[in-house]
């Protein structure tokens, strides 16, 4: 254990409940960083799930892109994603809405989006050609030194002023840190119990993902290597993707309370019908979930020798989660490592990253809800594909829009970049021209 | 290229950056090599060094707003993904410890100049 004082040091102990991309990009980082430093510490992982298994058992349950500024950066960190894992590299994103489709090409005609599966794919998976995502983490944080206990944790429990781990039929394991990584999708609230101050659970709505079966060969010539979005006027629904894997593809709704309804709306639109091959049979789905995401984080993710991050502290706003994911594990680690683990620690150097994801999804707030104007008026609809597919055309111009669209799909850019973007005056002008243009019909 | 490959293909020979021109972007190596080159004084192309799988190049990009300074071409067939200025500058300002590759990988860099500057005039 630590002796002086709220700090971690050689020989010190953490405890990780969770081994998401949260709980593994700590590890990573927090055992990497303590190499440097010269500090030896003990990292245990509790993760009840098997990543090598297809279905539940192995799955966190998501849309899988990786944004183009998490690949981008976890390059940096010297983390480059295989094709082993990686089923697909996203170049493009196909809008669809009822006035028409345009596609949005990358900037660079590069590959720079991952669309992975969290486990090795769903649950009547054939062949295993692709690794999991999480379980690449995963085995990243073991070749650090992380060490994995396959099992649920129970209680968090205190003593001596240490916070204690216990799993089923085990005494209790004191560590000098605790961090949570539960996400929002388990039962852990029995976890929370023991905490010394007022916890506050993230605040979160249910999704829907299903997936289907087409083969390779089917997906590269209808979907190819683009993201398809969607546009449409049907209430509750923010966000509806279908993205192409490699043997499957997902699709992906977002939104509030989705429901059969909802769905069964969704499916049935014939812009969505358009994109699958002809006379597909909807109901020949391979696997489906309904996972919760958080919408509001956690207002206090920290205390002292406990921290929480990912997506059971504070996440961006319907976009890169697993890119909050890191970017939460990522500055939790190195304020343990580099400042002290108390909650006045956390409170100075983590607590900032946090504020500025929420600060950030309350612009996003606002721009969803522009989005959903937009869905609701035909004519803006008519103006933002009329602006998108021009700029598209056009060989050498600043694509003002097709530049926010990507940026607000992927999740690539912060919603506060996106929005100062659209105030340019020439963005306004043009979406004015072409606006006026939709109006009078030409 | 493979259904899941990130970043873009480039065949042998093909340059990648070009001494002189103005880069916004840094470069990590995700499958093959790609050799450094630079004029010499008498026009005679010097090869600066080879990098492979997981290593950077044109990162001074990211750091000064001079031109490139050497080009760089495939070796063979690699596979290199492109990182932006912006979007890296604007996490080493939320999390300066994203450098700690680079600037370890400048440093070996410059110990390695160090050691040629060296032989050289031990040479000459
Ligand atoms: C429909 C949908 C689509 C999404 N699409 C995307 C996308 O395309 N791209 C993107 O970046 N993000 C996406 N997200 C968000 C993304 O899934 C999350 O932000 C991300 O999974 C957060 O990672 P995490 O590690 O915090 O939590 P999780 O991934 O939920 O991991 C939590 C881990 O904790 C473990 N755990 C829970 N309780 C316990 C316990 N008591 N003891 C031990 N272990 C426990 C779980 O088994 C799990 O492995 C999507 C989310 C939804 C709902």
């Amino acid at each position: 254990m630590a002796e002086d004082g709220l700090h971690l040091d050689d020989g010190s102990r953490v405890g990780v409940i969770g081994g998401g991309p949260a709980g593994s990009f700590f590890s990573i980082f927090l055992l990497d960083l303590a190499y440097r430093m010269g500090m030896d510490i003990q990292v245990d992982i509790y993760e009840p799930r098997d990543y090598t298994r297809p279905g539940p058992i192995g799955c966190n349950m998501c849309g899988g892109i990786i944004s183009e500024s998490l690949v981008q950066n976890l390059a940096a960190e010297g983390i480059n994603l295989p094709p082993t894992i990686v089923q697909r590299g996203i170049d493009s994103y196909m809008l669809h809405m009822d006035v028409g489709s345009v596609r949005i090409e990358t900037p660079l005609q590069e590959k720079r989006i991952g669309a992975v599966y969290r486990g090795p794919g769903p649950r009547d998976l054939k062949e295993v050609k692709w690794g999991s995502f999480d379980g690449y983490l995963q085995n990243l944080a073991i070749e650090k030194g992380a060490n994995v206990i396959n099992q649920r944790v129970d209680e968090l429990l205190w003593e001596d002023r240490l916070p204690q781990i216990k799993i089923r039929k085990e005494e209790p394991q004191p560590y000098d840190l605790v961090t949570i990584a539960v996400g929002v999708n388990s039962a852990s609230r029995k976890l929370f119990n023991n905490l010394n101050f007022e916890f506050t659970a993230p605040k979160t709505t249910k999704t829907f993902i299903q997936e289907y079966y087409l083969g390779e060969e089917q997906i590269q010539e209808i979907l190819g290597s683009s993201m398809h979005v969607f546009l449409l006027d049907l209430p509750r629904l923010e966000f509806a993707a279908i993205i192409p894997k490699g043997d499957y593809v997902s699709v992906c709704l977002l939104g509030e309370d989705i429901d059969k309804e909802l769905i069964s709306n969704f499916m049935n639109a014939p812009e969505v019908k358009g994109v699958f091959p002809p006379g597909w049979d909807f109901d020949a789905k391979s696997c489906n979930c309904s996972p919760r995401i958080n919408i509001s984080g956690n207002s206090r993710p920290f205390d002292d020798r406990i921290v929480f991050i990912g997506d059971s502290g504070v996440t961006r706003l319907y976009k890169d989660g697993i890119g909050a994911a890191y970017r939460t594990a990522k500055s939790a680690a190195t304020t343990a490592v580099l400042q002290g683990i108390s909650a006045e620690d956390f409170e100075e150097h983590y607590w900032p990253a946090c504020r500025k994801i929420n600060t950030d999804n309350m612009i996003g707030q606002a721009m969803f809800l522009v989005t959903r104007i937009i869905q609701g008026q035909q004519i803006a609809r008519r103006a933002v594909l009329r602006m998108t597919a021009d700029e598209q055309k056009e060989a050498d111009s600043t694509k003002r829009m097709s530049m926010v669209l990507w940026d607000m799909f992927t999740g690539s850019a912060p919603y506060k970049e996106i929005f100062v973007r659209t105030l340019s005056p020439v963005f306004l002008a043009r979406l004015a021209g072409d606006l006026a243009i939709s109006v009078t019909g030409r | 290229m493979a259904s899941g490959e990130l970043g873009k293909v480039y065949q042998d020979g093909e340059v990648i950056i070009c001494e002189g021109e103005e880069g916004q972007c840094m470069f990590v190596i995700q499958e093959g090599e790609v050799e450094v080159v630079m004029d010499g004084d008498d026009g005679q192309e010097i090869r600066l060094g080879v990098r492979g799988s997981g290593e950077f190049f044109g990162e001074m990009a990211i750091f000064d707003r001079d031109v490139r300074s050497a080009t760089v071409r495939s070796l063979g067939e690699a596979r290199v993904l492109t990182v932006d200025k912006k979007n890296f500058m604007r996490r080493v300002h939320e999390d300066p410890s994203l450098a700690f590759r680079l600037v370890e990988t400048m440093s070996r860099r410059i110990r390695e100049l160090g050691e040629e500057v060296a032989r050289l005039q031990n040479n000459g």
